[in-house]
């Protein structure tokens, strides 16, 4: 009830919002720091050291941005919002930007009048099962009880997988994946559905992950990506851009150890492009001519954020799969810079 | 004649009692007891039973957790591979994060700053909980507030300072119109209190501020966290709550039919609501309302929630006292010739007051409980940082009900002593005749 009225509410104020809060580059460059919602809290996407520091591959997007604007990687300001509020805290102008394992719909992008800056992780929702309930395939899960984190595009991915299918099944609702291991593990419910890369992190963390399987249907497309408000197309070219940049440097062999060389100038004019040698493209943005250097040098590049956060040696492990260069086969395809 | 029968008939008459004889072995000593109180019938013994063996899967299952757990590692799998297959809690998250569980993203080097001030809490609350202190202590409890405030926040010490000189422009305004009516005068020192507040302590800090800095490193409301940011809405809920509750109860009882009316409205909609729908009001509704920019500190409008909560309930509790009081006692005072202020203050309060003490302990008790709800509304709070930052990082992920113990400790000791004092106050209070 109360998140329908926000909503309304939230498409209502985005239009004067819109209006009072036209420029957001401008608004950020006065601040000084960047206003970023991230995750309160998601295995290797978003979390907080023993120091109160925030890190992780969502965490990473808003630092690179950072960075783009001041070419410093921690004017950033960390809004930890819930799945419930992030809409919301992002259309009342709390935040300049989110980057928070949201999945880009039509209706978010559309009705919701927010502007995604592109992907930054492909996921997709499957099933984690225990082994011992023998259990192959997706389409044998009839009469299933399934834990599912409330307000999110999993639990309608699942309604909609279920009824395609013609089975029936009985959610769980849970609100953090801490809690959904816990009701998981004590057999609260015979399957946990969320995106693969949260299946994975939760698989990793249990005493014996032998004894679980995640089953091989990937049952719907998750494109998790940063994103802004509708209304300031230039602040969006910023965010969509940063990311680009980031993408653009794995497939251009820049990384934050050779930036500073490589900005010297090289023999490859799209190098020279992105990181500001040539061409005036960080003006044309409103930013400095070394603005995807600064995004670079902040955590790396888009292969070198994913390895320290949630790559094959960290204990989450994932693989690049969908998420490898168009090059590899993967879908990151970066437009030119140019 | 037959006297000398008689004791000639009897061999032996006893002069003096028997000395007393220790009760037979079968109704004494420890036997007597187990026999008596756990097995005196078949059912008795049964559940007698039933309850050791209840006892006994307890302790041989936390036992074992506690006693094995492991303190020193540095991710939840360095703990299993050091437990190596036994049963044991990974205690070594809570050596590693205890200082985000108690303060939450608070600046490291100011720790002391909380500590001290969590110290002067108890300093100040002491006078107000025993009144055998001396009461020029209360000098203290009520600067408290502004001491406590610019030591967490930090900032300017002016503004604090002045935010008291408000209070005692208010109080001097109050003292000086309170001949002609107590409401009048006090409605005119709250009023002189907010017009000062408005209007002048901002640019006088200021201006003293660029004189005498005087400063300590400021303190963003969104790094407080962890425990300490329950005990700051417990307290401060709890201490705003009380006054308002009583006015809103004295309203709720009043003649006047605007203001009965105001209050039972409050009430009624304030506890029709559930305190996470105010909250959520707080965190996302407030903002479209204010004007953009507007940056209307978050910790401030839960603050504010929480004490309108807990006031209507305080409202109700106080009424329940004010309705447990003879007619005769409201009589009294009218006959002494009080007008209606003075008999509340002198006669009715203190005893309605007295009567509601358990029910006002429940509320403070429930009160502070209630603060960890707003760790929904992405506070972090000692529950969101359990549920959040540390449950989420990737060492310990899958480390659940050593944090959520140790949460559940550190509440049970504050509620605990809650309630020990309340049963000291009644105690203590305890003048009926019964």
């Amino acid at each position: 009830m109360i998140s329908k009225f926000a909503l309304g509410a939230a498409a209502v104020a985005s239009f004067y919002a819109s209006g009072a809060l036209a420029n957001t580059l401008d608004d950020v460059k006065a601040r000084g720091q960047l206003n970023c919602g991230i995750s309160t809290g998601l295995v290797g996407f978003a979390t907080q050291d023993a120091n109160g520091d925030w890190e992780g591959f969502d965490v990473a997007i808003c630092r690179a941005v950072a960075a783009a604007i001041f070419g410093d990687p921690t004017a950033v300001q960390f809004s930890p919002v819930t799945n419930k509020v992030r809409f919301e805290v992002l259309n009342s102008g709390e935040i300049d930007m989110l980057s928070r394992n949201t999945t880009w719909t039509y209706s978010r992008d559309v009705d919701l009048k927010l502007e995604f800056g592109g992907v930054n992780y492909y996921d997709g929702q499957g099933f984690l099962v225990p082994k011992a309930l023998d259990v192959t395939s997706a389409g044998q899960l009839d009469g299933a009880t399934v834990c599912i984190q409330s307000g999110t595009t999993t639990e309608l991915n699942l309604a909609d997988f279920f009824r395609i299918n013609g089975i029936s099944y009985e959610p769980v609702p849970i609100t953090t994946a801490a809690e959904a291991t816990q009701q998981y593990l004590a057999g609260a419910c015979d399957v946990y559905t969320t995106d693969a890369s949260g299946l994975a992190a939760t698989r990793a963390s249990f005493a014996d992950p032998s004894a679980h399987i995640i089953l091989p249907e990937i049952i719907s497309k998750e494109p998790l990506g940063p994103l802004a408000r509708h209304g300031d197309n230039e602040w969006g070219d910023v965010i969509r851009w940063t990311l680009n940049a980031l993408i653009a440097a794995e497939e251009l062999g820049v990384t934050s150890t050779n930036a500073e060389e490589l900005s010297a100038g090289t023999d490859n004019p799209e190098v020279n492009r992105l990181l500001g040698s040539e061409g005036d493209l960080g003006a044309m943005l409103g930013l400095s001519p070394d603005w995807a250097k600064n995004a670079i040098l902040a955590g790396g590049n888009y292969a070198e954020i994913f390895d320290t956060y949630i790559g094959p040696e960290t204990p989450i492990g994932l693989a690049r799969g969908l998420n490898a260069q168009w090059t590899d086969g993967g879908l990151l395809y970066a437009p030119p810079f140019r | 004649m037959s006297d000398t029968q008689a004791e000639a008939a009897l061999s032996f008459v006893r002069h003096e009692p028997l000395p007393p004889a220790p009760p037979p072995m079968a109704y004494r000593g420890p036997v007597h007891r187990v026999r008596h109180n756990l097995f005196s019938s078949v059912g008795n013994s049964i559940m007698t039973i039933a309850a050791l063996y209840a006892i006994y899967l307890l302790v041989s299952a936390i036992v074992p957790w506690v006693v094995n757990g492991v303190w020193d590692a540095s991710s939840i799998r360095d703990c299993r591979a050091q437990l190596d297959g036994k049963i044991g809690g990974c205690f070594a998250v809570i050596a590693e994060r205890w200082p985000q569980l108690v303060f939450g993203n608070y600046p490291k080097a100011q720790y002391g700053r909380a500590m001290l001030a969590f110290v002067l809490l108890f300093a100040a609350l002491a006078p107000l909980l025993f009144i055998e202190l001396p009461r020029k202590l209360l000098w203290f409890t009520g600067v408290f507030p502004f001491i406590g405030y610019w030591l967490i926040w930090g900032g300017t010490i002016w503004v604090p300072i002045l935010a008291l000189v408000g209070i005692v422009v208010g109080y001097l305004v109050f003292v000086r119109l309170e001949r002609q009516s107590f409401f009048g005068a006090l409605m005119a020192g709250l009023l002189a209190m907010a017009l000062f507040w408005g209007l002048l302590v901002g640019p006088i800090a200021s201006g003293l501020a660029s004189l005498v800095p005087l400063r300590l490193e400021p303190v963003q409301s969104r790094e407080i966290g962890g425990f300490m940011i329950n005990f700051i809405l417990g307290t401060t809920c709890m201490a705003l709550s009380l006054p308002i509750g009583i006015a809103l109860a004295l309203g709720r009882q009043s003649d006047l039919p605007i203001i009965k009316a105001i209050c039972v409205m409050f009430i009624e909609f304030i506890r029709g609501v559930p305190l996470i729908t105010l909250l959520f009001v707080a965190s996302v509704m407030l903002a479209y309302f204010l004007p953009p920019g507007t940056n209307f500190d978050l910790i401030l409008r839960v603050i504010i929630m929480i004490t309108l909560f807990a006031s209507a309930y305080m409202a109700e509790a106080i009424r329940g006292g004010l309705a447990a009081l003879p007619k005769g006692q409201y009589e009294a005072g009218s006959s002494l010739g009080l007008d209606y202020w003075q008999s509340m203050r002198l006669i009715i309060l203190p005893q309605a007051l007295k009567i509601s003490i358990p029910s006002i302990v429940n509320i403070a008790i429930g009160l502070f409980k209630d603060t960890t709800l707003v760790s929904i509304i992405s506070m972090f709070d000692v529950l969101g940082m359990i549920g959040g930052p540390i449950l989420s990082s990737t060492d310990w992920f899958g480390v659940y009900w050593e944090l959520y113990a140790f949460a559940g400790l550190m509440f049970f000791v504050f509620c605990f002593g809650i309630s020990k004092y309340s049963q000291y106050l009644e105690r203590k209070l305890n003048t009926a005749h019964r």
